[in-house]
């Protein structure tokens, strides 16, 4: 066979990752409330984080890690300001 | 080391489709947060350094991320429970207990 075992568990990973986050968007198109929506952004964020340093294995870019890195703290303080919000009001 | 590391990013990437299916299909805000964040949080931790495991070169920041995601994303959904707690979210029909609408009256009561 022309494909070897490596890029097969690498297409296997991507098609697994893409799926989890298409159910995350389902939800948060179905969500009835708010924060429905907020817990699936979030979750898609952390799946997101774990996807680009595969992402970066792949493609052997070591800058993936520092983009990975700062999503993680933008998410964070995303998902804390968005739960403020739900809580008090602006 | 090549196949300790495909094996631990594999098991990860299990957790990532359960914890997502969790977030799809349970009835109610707090299951689907507990499902969004247990089964999450593992799974990215695992996938990470099993990315680590595999080229040992980047294993330094790949363990401040892996660490990073294992503090932040409860403190997170944390917030998130609480929100949602406080703005009204009802329970689901099937919920037995509930502990913190017992203390609300308690605290009424007092």
């Amino acid at each position: 066979m022309g494909i070897n075992s490596e890029v097969l568990y690498e297409m296997i990973f991507l098609a697994i990752t893409g799926l989890a986050i298409s159910l995350c968007l389902l939800r948060m198109l179905k969500g009835p409330t708010a924060p429905d929506r907020a817990v699936a952004l979030d979750t898609v964020a952390t799946i997101t984080t774990a996807l680009l340093v595969v992402l970066g294995f792949i493609f052997e870019r070591y800058v993936y890690l520092d983009v990975a890195l700062v999503y993680a703290v933008l998410t964070f303080i995303g998902s804390v300001a968005i739960a403020r919000f739900l809580e008090k009001g602006i | 080391m090549q196949i300790i590391g495909t094996v631990i990013t594999a098991i990860g990437t299990v957790f990532l489709f359960l914890g997502s299916l969790g977030v799809f299909r349970l009835p109610d805000v707090y299951n689907r947060l507990q499902a969004g964040t247990k089964c999450t949080t593992l799974g990215a931790f695992l996938t990470i350094i099993g990315v680590g495991i595999m080229q040992p070169d980047w294993l330094l920041k790949t363990l401040v991320i892996a660490l990073f995601i294992l503090i932040t994303n409860p403190i997170s959904n944390h917030a998130l429970g609480r929100a949602s707690r406080k703005s009204g979210v009802p329970l689901c029909d099937k919920s037995v207990v509930d502990k913190a609408g017992e203390f609300e009256e308690y605290k009424e009561k007092k």
